[in-house]
């Protein structure tokens, strides 16, 4: 007897951290089907740039997601520094990369800290979440807040890093570097560990191409798509660093790229701190940006960032435009799904570490019938909900609403 | 009749296993939360979850059955109760011992499994379902080896009566040795009867969203919950009495014995949710039958063979 039942993973569910629904088809404890919706946290935000100038922007940048809001804020500086022609000072660039590098610390170590919770592995989010607070305290320290450390401006950085700053980094590197290595180990030695994450969500080379995967998903199934190396930016050119590749293409790779990148960034902030010179922090900027459009990629701790800016010669942009990295990862998602249990569903979700509202952008309604896009306007929302009360008894059409105006 | 009436619900029964199941609850979430470098909980936290829970409005919802859903946790709570009554505590002889009362108390902590199990399938909710299906693929995995775990010292022993069992074992206190095997089997599988780490997959909070009991709520809920910490209390104290037989002869001292006894078992319990990520039901169900179901019958070939030896 073969009963296939359909239960839907949001978009309110235990383990997603932000909504998004994945409606999944089983056959017993097995996935025959997967289909992905994210879209229930569109935020305009693009819309909101156009409306502003750079410096305002920025704000609005940072915020784009909570995680990795230095690569966003890093990614679009970057962008209207090459529209402006502007090269940021040297020191500025070390700075960047610093706090890009924590900010990866932070974000692994948080994700190190969700797979095991979503694994039932409660222990291992307490350790790597303690762990983890010491890097947002250097954040706090830097750039004066926990996750939005506005130290990006357009044409360098705005805040110097002292001298005392760098030996409390490093006192604080030392320890993380010790208790990575613990989690490296048990990574790769401890047997529920290994037992639950190896072999499921694969995604193979061809299929990580095929679907475009970035960061730490491509990196385990063995192509070495790293921005920071395939096209390097800030400091990056004169740090000497590897891309960590796997080739286990399951969720068990990306934990151990990631856990294997935190040594990296380690060895990274090291050198950096060490090697940094004496210079302005920022540069010139002019505040009209000249006409043009400019792409321009960061790697985000979870894959490739890439904004564009299309310039229109005033002081506020005509368009801009960004694709979070998670946006690229969620197209092999319902691949990855298919063919295993229910039981993983939630770690191969988390496996690519998602950003949900870093990713929706628009969102246009596709009627699951005939296929054709809905475009739904104010009016004809607020009628579907007095259609949906009335059916249940409630009548709202009465209720005055006031005129809606959206300002732009 | 009142002294019978004294002991179901007060002392050992009702009242004075529902604090202990508390006092177990606040140490077990104290002693994982010590292990993972947390604070955890203050001491009255698990009785303020209670009471918050039971001032709840209960709702039943509209697809589940009405009759068996409110009964369902009365019966579950009932039932572990009753089998406390049947095992030795701080004496060498429960209450009210009888020949055969071990098969009774293994089929009394059968009950709240089906409980469970029933409970999510008559609450019509998918989630539910999918947790009671598992509740019972891990019942059929769990349940042959623990029972074997459970009988092979009492073929040994020569009785089917707990208390008898626990008579000869504190009599031959070096006897308690060869049943080791069986006291590992026993442990582990326990995990997977109280539906902890790394076998809880049937309330597995991130895939099903809390199982068999997503749609309980209230003093239904708050019932459910004192089941489950009776039902932790029951099992430690269960195999206190079968595989840790020391007893000093004094009541108040064999009283002290009994707690520390039932605290230690508690932690080896936290110290494998600690250690442990939750395991897939296949990997369960392999776990059960490729390695606990072999062990527990070589122990059942050794405690046979050393029956025609020491008899």
């Amino acid at each position: 007897m073969s009963k296939e039942i359909t239960i839907p993973i949001g978009p309110q569910h235990p383990s997603l951290k932000e909504p998004g629904c994945f409606t999944i088809t089983l056959d017993g404890e097995k996935v025959v089907k997967a289909v992905v919706g994210v879209g229930y946290n569109h935020r305009g935000l693009e819309k909101a740039c156009e409306a502003r100038t750079y410096i305002q922007d920025l704000y609005i940048i940072e915020r784009v997601c909570g995680i990795c809001s230095h690569t966003h804020s890093t990614a679009f500086c970057q962008a209207v520094e090459e529209l402006a022609g502007v090269v940021i000072p040297r020191r500025a660039a070390y700075i960047r990369v610093i706090m890009a590098e924590l900010e990866r610390l932070h974000s692994h170590l948080l994700w190190l800290g969700i797979a095991g919770h979503e694994i039932g592995f409660d222990t291992l989010l307490m350790y790597s979440w303690r762990d983890r607070e010491k890097v947002l305290d250097l954040l706090a320290m830097l750039g004066g807040n926990r996750v939005n450390y506005g130290i990006n401006t357009p044409g360098g950085v705005r805040r110097d890093l002292e001298p005392q700053m760098a030996e409390d980094i490093k006192t604080v590197l030392d320890y993380i570097e010790e208790q990575n290595k613990y989690y490296i180990h048990l990574a790769l030695s401890e047997a529920t560990l290994a037992a639950r994450l190896g072999g499921i969500g694969y995604l193979s080379r061809d299929d990580a191409i095929k679907y475009g995967s970035v960061g730490p998903v491509s990196r385990a199934s063995g192509i070495p798509d790293d921005v920071r190396v395939i096209d390097q930016y800030a400091a990056y050119d004169d740090i000497p660093f590897d891309a960590i590749t796997d080739d286990h293409c399951d969720v068990f790779g990306r934990a151990v790229v990631r856990v294997l990148e935190i040594m990296e960034s380690i060895k990274i902030i090291r050198y950096a701190l060490d090697n940094m010179p004496d210079s302005e922090l920022v540069a010139k900027m002019p505040r009209r940006i000249p006409e043009g459009e400019v792409i321009s990629r960061t790697e985000a701790p979870r894959g490739e960032d890439i904004h564009y800016i299309r310039a229109n010669g005033t002081d506020k942009p005509d368009r801009v435009h960004v694709r979070a990295p998670s946006e690229a990862n969620w197209h092999a998602m319902a691949h990855m799904l298919e063919g295993d249990y229910l039981a993983d569903v939630p770690i191969i979700i988390a496996a690519i570490d998602p950003c949900y509202s870093c990713t929706d952008r628009a969102i246009v309604l596709q009627d699951s019938d005939s296929g054709k896009e809905k475009i739904w306007d104010w009016q004809g929302l607020r009628q579907y909900s007095i259609d949906f009360y009335k059916k249940r008894g409630f009548d709202a059409s009465q209720i005055k609403v006031a005129e809606k105006k959206i300002i732009i | 009749m009142l002294m019978a009436l004294f002991h179901i619900l007060i002392f050992p029964g009702l009242l004075f296993l529902g604090v202990y199941g508390l006092i177990m609850a606040y140490l077990d979430r104290k002693i994982y939360a010590r292990l993972q470098n947390r604070q955890g909980p203050p001491w009255f936290q698990p009785l303020a979850d209670f009471l918050k829970l039971l001032g709840k409005e209960t709702i039943v919802p509209e697809l589940a059955n009405k009759k068996a859903f409110p009964f369902l946790p009365v019966l579950a709570l009932a039932a572990v109760t009753t089998a406390y009554l049947y095992i030795p505590l701080w004496s060498m002889s429960s209450l009210y011992p009888f020949e055969g009362d071990l098969i009774v108390i293994l089929y009394l902590l059968t009950l709240p499994t089906l409980c469970f199990f029933l409970g999510g399938w008559y609450s019509g909710s998918v989630y539910a379902v999918l947790g009671s299906v598992r509740v019972i693929t891990q019942l059929f995995s769990y349940e042959v080896p623990l029972f074997m775990a459970l009988l092979t010292p009492a073929l040994l022993a020569n009785t089917w009566s707990l208390s008898g069992i626990t008579q000869y074992y504190a009599a031959h206190p070096l006897y308690i040795l060869i049943n080791i095997p069986a006291f590992i089997v026993a442990v582990i599988a326990c995990q997977g009867k109280l539906e902890r780490v790394p076998f809880d997959l049937p309330e597995a909070e991130t895939e099903l969203a809390g199982g068999t009991f997503v749609e309980y709520g209230g003093r239904l809920y708050a019932i459910f919950k004192m089941a489950i910490d009776c039902e932790l209390v029951v099992v430690a104290s269960l195999i206190a009495a079968v595989f840790l037989p020391f007893y000093t002869g004094n009541p108040w001292a064999d009283f002290g014995l009994y707690i520390v006894k039932t605290i230690v078992i508690l932690f080896i319990f936290a110290l494998f949710r600690t250690i442990m990520a939750r395991i897939r039901i296949e990997q369960m169900v392999a776990f059960c039958w490729k390695y606990l179901v072999p062990l527990a019958l070589i122990q059942l070939i050794v405690n046979l063979l050393l029956k025609g030896v020491l008899a």
